[in-house]
C-alpha cells in the first residue's frame, strides 16, 4: 500500500528528533530522569494506540500489561536466575500472553466499547490484589532487583545510557507502529474500528484480529515494564497494577492523537514537559500543578479533539467517529 | 467462623447500601448518557466534604443537612454537564470519558490544596448507636442509610415511570435520535440525568458521613465498587443498582471472611468480570433506563 | 520557588572559591572587612510526597524541615562555613517512586550538598538509589523496610529506627509494661495493612512474639483503603485476644478503633507498632472514645527539651499538629546541621564522610549518642506514648514520660 507522508507528519517527527536529542547534548542532568520516564510512558502509549488508537478498544487497565512485563522479568531474574536480556524477551512473551488471553475472553464474549474498558479495569484491579497476596510477586512489599550495573544485566550505571536504552525500545515501537499502519492488518483494524459489523460482513475475521491486536499491545507494554524494572530496580503491586499507570497509557496517545503513529510519543511529551514546567512555576503549593495539569487537558480536549496530531496534520474533525449513542 | 456468617451478611447489607446509592447516580448517568463518568468519585468527595463543612461551620447535622445539599448538588450536576462536559468533549465518547477525568483530576486536587491531606471525621453521638438485629450489632446511621437507600431508589423509579421528564429522559436512553425528532430537548434531559446522579451522592455522602471519614481520595474508595454495582445491578436499571449494590456488600463482606481482607476484593472483581462476559446487561436487563 | 539550574552553578561556584580564598589566608583572614558580603547558601533538597495518598506525612515533614532551617538560619547558621544559611529546595515525589527519583535529578542539579526524604520505604529506596548515582548523601527520616540497608550503597543514613529494631523494643517494652501489671494479657491479635509496612511488621512481631512468652491467636490482614472492618472486628471477638496490635494508615486505623468500639470489644489493650492513628494528635483530639488508652510504639519527641517546646509552639503558631512526621524531619535537620558544622564544607563528599564518620549532638529526639553505623543511627529508638483524654502522652521509658502508663485498659463503657 503505497504512503504518502503527509508533512506534518515530517514536522513533528522532526520535533520528536530533536527533543529526544537534547538529553545528549543541551538537557541539563537534572531532567535526565524525567526524560527517561517520558520515554518509558511513550512506550506504554505506543502499545495502548495498537489496539485503542487504531483498533478503537478503549482500555482503562492496560497497566496490567505492563506490570506483568515488569513483574515476569523480575520474577525470573529473581527467582529462576535468568539473565535479564533473555528474561525480558520472555517477559514479552508473557505480557502479550496475558493480552491475548484478557482479549479472547472479552471478544469472545462481544465485550466493546466501555465494556470493554471496564472489563480491563477490573482485570487490572484482579492482578494488583493478586500480585500483593502471594510471597512470590514480593507480597506488600513489591520486588526489588540487586544493583548489578553492566550490559549483560540490562542495567546501566550511566543515566545517559539508560536513556538510550529506552529511546531504541521507543524507536523500535514507533517503527512496529508504522509497519502496522501499512500492512493489511492495520488496514482491517482499522475497519473494525470504524465499523465493525460491516467490516465482518467483509469477510474480515474480526475476533483473530482484535484478539491479534491485543497480544502486540502486550508485548510493547511488556517492554515498557521491562524498562521500568530495569530503570527503577523495583515495583510493586501498586506501580505495576495501579490505576496510575493505565492512565499513563491512554493520557499520551489521546493528547497526542489517538491512531496516529506519532501521537503516542507526542503527546506524552507534551504532557510531562508542561506538567513539570506547571510544578516549577507554581512550586509549593502541593496538588496545584496537576490542577494545571487537568486544565491543560481540558483546554486540548475542547479545542484539539483530535489531539495534537489534528493540528499537525490540518484535521477539525475526523471522519466518521463514533458518536455518542 | 460459620457462626459469624449471619452478622457479617447482614453488616455487608448495611455497607451494600451505601455502595447503591452511589452506584444509583452512576447507573443513571450512564444508562442515559453512556459515559463511565470518572468525576463520579470526585464529586462524592466534594459532597461529604461539603457535608463535613456544613457541620463543622455551621452546626448543620449531616440528615438535616441533606435537603439543601441534596439541591445544589443538583444544581452542580446540571451545570458540569451541560456547561462543561458536552461542550469540551463534542460529542465524542472517547473524549467524554477524559474529560470526567480531566474534571476528577482537577477536583481532587483542589480539595487537597485547599482542605490539605489530613484525615477529617465527625464524631457524632449517634454514630456509636448500636441496634440488635439477628444477633448483629448494626450502626444506627448505617441502617438509616439502608432505609434511605430503599427510599431514594423507589423514588427514582417513580419518577422514571410517572413524570413527564422521566419518560422523556426513558425514551432518549433507548433510541436518541428519535426523541430528538418528536422534540425531546436532548441538552437539557442528558444535564438533568447528570444532575439527578450527582443529587443522589449528596445523599450518599449525608448518608455516609457519620461512620466514615473524608480526605481529598476517598472518592477512590467507593468508584471502582460503584462501577462494579452498576454493572452487575445492569446499566440504567435502579432496581439494579439497589440489588446490586446490596448484593455486592454481603459478597465483599463474606469473602472478607473466608478469604480474607485482602483476597476477598477480588471476589468483588470476578463477579464484576464474570457478569460482564456472560451476563453484561446486568441482573435486570434493562434497555435504557428502568 | 527553585531557580533554574544555570543560576545555581554560578552561586555556588562563587561560594567556592571565596570560601578557598578565605581558608588559604587561615583564620586571622577573618575581619568583618573581608568577609562582609553573605556566604552564599547551602542547599538542602527535602524530597517526599507532597501530593496522592501520603501527602499528609510529606507535608508535615515539609513543615518540620522549614521550621528547623528557620531556626538554624535565626541562630546563626553553619558557623563553620561563616554563617551559611540553610536554603531547602523541596521536591514532589507525587507519592510515586519513579517521580521521587526523578525528582532527585533536579535537586542534584540545584546543587544540593545533602538530601533528606521520604516519608515511604518505596520512595525512599527509589531516591536513596538515585541520590547514590550523584554521591549525594540521603538522611531518611522515616523509612523501616529493611532493605533500605542492604544494598552495598555508602550514602544512606536513616536516622530513626527501621522496623527490626523498632519491633524488638515494641515487643520488649510490652512484656515489661505486661510485667509490671501482673502479667494480664496472654493472648495477641495482628491486624495490619497488607502493603510493604504492614507486611513487613507483622512478619517481623510473628517472629519475636512468641519469645517473650505471648501467644498469636489471630493474624489478620487488609487492603488499603478498606472501607469497613466490621467483619474484621466480629472476627477477633471471636478468636478471644487480650491484646490487639495494629499496623495501619490513619484512614482505615479511625475506622478500626470505630469499629471496635462499636461492636464492643472487650479487650485489654490496643498496643500498635508504628500505629498510623496512635499517634496522630488530630485523631486524638477527635475520637475521644475510641481512642482512649491505646498505646504506640513509635517515634516521638523529647517533649521535655527546651526546642521541642520551641518546635511544638511554632508548629501552634501555623496551626498544624505536631505529629511524628514534623518531628523526626525535624531532628533530621539538626543531624544535617551538625554533620555540615563538623565537616566544615558544603562538598558533597565531605558531608558524606562526616556523616559517616562522626557523633553528632543533640537532637529534639529521645536517642542516645547518634552515629551512624552501616547507615543506621546507632542511638535511635522508639517510645511507647498513649492517648490520654485526647492528648498524646510519652509514657515509656520513664526516663522521658510524661505521664505514667495505664495498662490494661480498663473496661470500656
Amino acid at each position: 500500500m503505497k504512503t504518502r507522508m503527509h508533512p506534518g507528519n515530517a514536522v513533528v517527527a522532526v520535533i520528536l528528533i530533536v527533543a529526544a536529542l537534547l538529553p545528549y547534548f543541551v538537557l541539563p542532568a537534572a531532567w535526565l530522569g524525567l526524560a527517561t520516564n517520558i520515554l518509558v510512558f511513550s512506550l506504554l502509549g505506543v502499545a495502548w494506540n495498537i489496539t485503542g488508537g487504531f483498533g478503537g478498544m478503549m482500555s482503562f487497565g492496560h497497566a496490567v500489561l505492563f506490570g506483568s512485563g515488569a513483574y515476569a522479568t523480575a520474577m525470573l531474574q529473581l527467582h529462576a536466575g535468568i539473565n535479564p536480556w533473555l528474561a525480558a524477551l520472555a517477559a514479552m512473551a508473557i505480557a502479550a500472553g496475558v493480552g491475548t488471553f484478557i482479549g479472547a475472553l472479552s471478544f469472545r464474549y462481544g465485550l466493546r466499547g466501555s465494556y470493554f474498558a471496564l472489563i480491563t479495569l477490573a482485570f487490572a484491579e484482579v492482578f494488583r490484589v493478586l500480585a500483593s497476596s502471594f510471597a512470590m510477586t514480593g507480597g506488600g512489599q513489591g520486588l526489588s532487583l540487586p544493583l548489578a550495573t553492566g550490559l549483560a544485566n540490562m542495567q546501566f550505571a550511566s543515566r545517559l545510557h539508560n536513556y538510550t536504552f529506552v529511546l531504541l525500545l521507543v524507536v523500535a515501537g514507533l517503527v512496529i507502529t508504522t509497519l502496522v499502519q501499512r500492512s493489511r492488518f492495520g488496514a482491517y483494524l482499522v475497519a473494525i474500528r470504524e465499523n465493525e459489523a460491516a467490516a465482518q460482513a467483509l469477510g474480515i475475521d474480526t475476533f483473530r484480529v482484535k484478539v491479534l491486536a491485543m497480544a502486540l499491545s502486550g508485548a510493547i507494554a511488556g517492554a515498557a515494564g521491562v524498562a521500568y524494572m530495569q530503570t527503577f530496580l523495583f515495583v510493586d503491586a501498586q506501580i505495576g497494577f495501579g490505576t496510575v499507570m493505565s492512565f499513563e497509557a491512554l493520557l499520551g496517545p489521546v493528547i497526542g492523537g489517538a491512531g496516529t503513529v506519532l501521537g503516542p510519543v507526542l503527546g506524552a511529551v507534551v504532557l510531562h514537559t508542561v506538567g513539570e514546567l506547571a510544578r516549577e512555576a507554581i512550586g509549593g503549593a502541593p496538588g496545584l500543578n496537576l490542577v494545571f495539569y487537568g486544565l491543560v487537558l481540558l483546554v486540548i480536549l475542547r479545542f484539539l479533539p483530535n489531539g495534537l496530531m489534528g493540528l499537525f496534520l490540518g484535521q477539525r474533525r475526523r471522519p466518521a467517529t463514533k458518536e455518542q449513542a | 467462623m460459620l457462626g459469624l456468617i449471619i452478622p457479617v451478611a447482614l453488616n455487608g447489607l448495611m455497607t451494600g447500601a451505601i455502595y447503591a446509592l452511589v452506584a444509583l447516580g452512576l447507573t443513571l448517568i450512564y444508562g442515559v448518557l453512556h459515559i463511565i463518568n470518572f468525576a463520579h468519585g470526585s464529586l462524592l468527595m466534594l459532597a461529604l466534604y461539603a457535608v463535613y463543612f456544613m457541620h463543622v461551620l455551621l452546626g448543620v447535622d449531616p440528615y438535616v443537612a441533606m435537603p439543601f445539599l441534596v439541591l445544589a448538588f443538583f444544581a452542580l450536576g446540571y451545570v458540569l454537564q451541560r456547561g462543561i462536559i458536552s461542550t469540551f468533549s463534542h460529542g465524542k465518547e472517547s473524549n467524554i470519558l477524559l474529560v470526567t477525568l480531566a474534571l476528577s483530576i482537577i477536583i481532587d486536587n483542589l480539595a487537597l490544596y485547599l482542605w490539605t491531606s489530613n484525615t477529617r471525621s465527625l464524631n457524632l453521638p449517634y454514630a456509636y448507636e448500636m441496634i440488635e438485629v439477628a444477633g448483629a450489632l448494626l450502626p444506627l446511621p448505617r441502617l438509616i442509610a439502608f432505609g434511605a437507600a430503599l427510599v431514594i431508589a423507589l423514588l427514582l423509579w417513580l419518577g422514571m415511570t410517572r413524570t413527564r421528564d422521566g419518560r422523556a429522559i426513558r425514551a432518549i436512553a433507548v433510541e436518541k435520535r428519535g426523541a430528538e425528532l418528536v422534540g425531546v430537548n436532548v441538552k437539557h434531559v442528558y444535564a438533568l440525568c447528570f444532575g439527578i446522579g450527582t443529587a443522589c451522592l449528596a445523599a450518599a455522602a449525608c448518608l455516609l458521613i457519620p461512620t466514615f471519614y473524608v480526605t481529598p481520595q476517598v472518592g477512590y474508595a467507593f468508584v471502582l465498587i460503584a462501577f462494579t454495582t452498576v454493572v452487575l445491578g445492569g446499566m440504567g436499571s435502579f432496581a439494579g443498582a439497589l440489588v446490586g449494590g446490596l448484593l455486592l456488600g454481603v459478597v465483599e463482606a463474606l469473602s472478607g471472611l473466608f478469604l480474607g481482607e485482602t483476597l476477598g476484593q477480588i471476589g468483588i472483581f470476578l463477579v464484576f468480570i464474570l457478569m460482564l462476559l456472560f451476563r453484561p446487561q446486568g441482573l435486570f436487563s434493562a434497555r435504557g433506563v428502568r | 520557588m527553585t531557580q533554574n539550574s544555570s543560576d545555581l552553578t554560578r552561586v555556588s561556584s562563587r561560594g567556592i572559591s571565596r570560601r578557598r580564598l578565605l581558608a588559604l589566608g587561615g583564620s586571622g583572614l577573618g575581619a568583618p572587612g573581608l568577609a562582609r558580603a553573605q556566604p552564599a547558601p547551602v542547599r538542602i533538597g527535602a524530597v517526599g510526597p507532597l501530593t496522592g495518598t501520603l501527602t499528609y506525612n510529606g507535608t508535615q515533614a515539609q513543615a518540620g524541615i522549614r521550621i528547623a532551617a528557620d531556626i538554624i538560619n535565626a541562630a546563626g547558621g553553619i558557623k563553620s562555613l561563616d554563617g551559611a544559611r540553610l536554603e531547602v529546595v523541596y521536591a514532589d515525589a507525587e507519592s510515586r517512586p519513579d517521580v521521587g527519583a526523578a525528582q532527585i535529578d533536579k535537586l542534584a542539579g540545584a546543587g544540593v550538598s545533602c538530601i533528606v526524604g521520604a516519608q515511604s520505604s518505596a520512595i525512599t529506596l527509589a531516591t536513596t538509589q538515585a541520590a547514590a548515582r550523584f554521591g549525594i548523601p540521603h538522611v531518611v527520616d522515616i523509612g523501616t523496610a529493611p532493605q533500605l540497608l542492604q544494598r552495598g550503597l555508602s550514602n544512606v543514613f536513616r536516622f530513626t529506627p527501621g522496623s527490626g529494631e523498632s519491633v524488638t523494643l515494641g515487643v520488649e517494652n510490652l512484656f515489661s509494661l505486661n510485667r509490671a501489671a501482673g502479667n494480664p494479657v496472654k493472648r495477641i491479635a495482628i491486624v495490619h495493612e497488607d502493603g510493604p509496612f504492614g507486611s513487613g511488621m507483622a512478619k517481623t512481631l510473628a517472629a519475636r512474639l512468641p519469645g517473650v512468652g505471648l501467644e498469636i491467636v489471630e493474624t489478620i490482614s487488609h487492603p488499603t483503603p478498606q472501607r469497613d472492618f466490621t467483619t474484621i472486628a466480629l472476627r477477633l471477638r471471636e478468636a478471644r485476644p487480650d491484646l490487639i496490635m495494629p499496623t495501619q494508615y490513619i484512614n482505615e486505623f479511625i475506622l478500626f478503633a470505630r469499629a471496635l468500639r462499636q461492636q464492643r470489644l472487650s479487650i485489654r489493650g490496643i498496643y500498635s507498632i508504628f500505629g498510623g492513628g496512635a499517634s496522630n494528635p488530630r485523631f486524638a483530639r477527635e475520637h475521644k472514645e475510641a481512642a482512649q488508652h491505646i498505646i504506640d510504639t513509635n517515634h516521638w519527641y523529647d517533649p521535655r527539651k527546651p526546642m521541642s517546646q520551641a518546635l511544638a509552639q511554632r508548629c501552634a503558631a501555623i496551626g498544624i499538629d505536631v505529629s511524628y512526621d514534623v518531628m523526626v524531619a525535624f531532628g533530621s535537620m539538626q543531624v544535617i546541621a551538625d554533620a555540615l558544622e563538623q565537616a566544615g564544607s558544603r562538598e558533597r563528599e565531605a558531608v558524606m564522610a562526616t556523616l559517616a564518620r562522626a557523633t553528632f549532638s543533640d537532637t529534639i529526639m529521645p536517642y542516645g549518642p547518634i552515629r551512624f553505623e552501616k547507615g543506621q543511627n546507632s542511638g535511635a529508638r522508639v517510645v511507647n506514648t498513649q492517648i490520654r483524654d485526647g492528648v498524646i502522652e510519652l509514657i515509656y521509658p520513664a526516663e522521658f514520660a510524661t505521664a505514667t502508663p495505664v495498662f490494661p485498659m480498663p473496661p470500656r463503657v
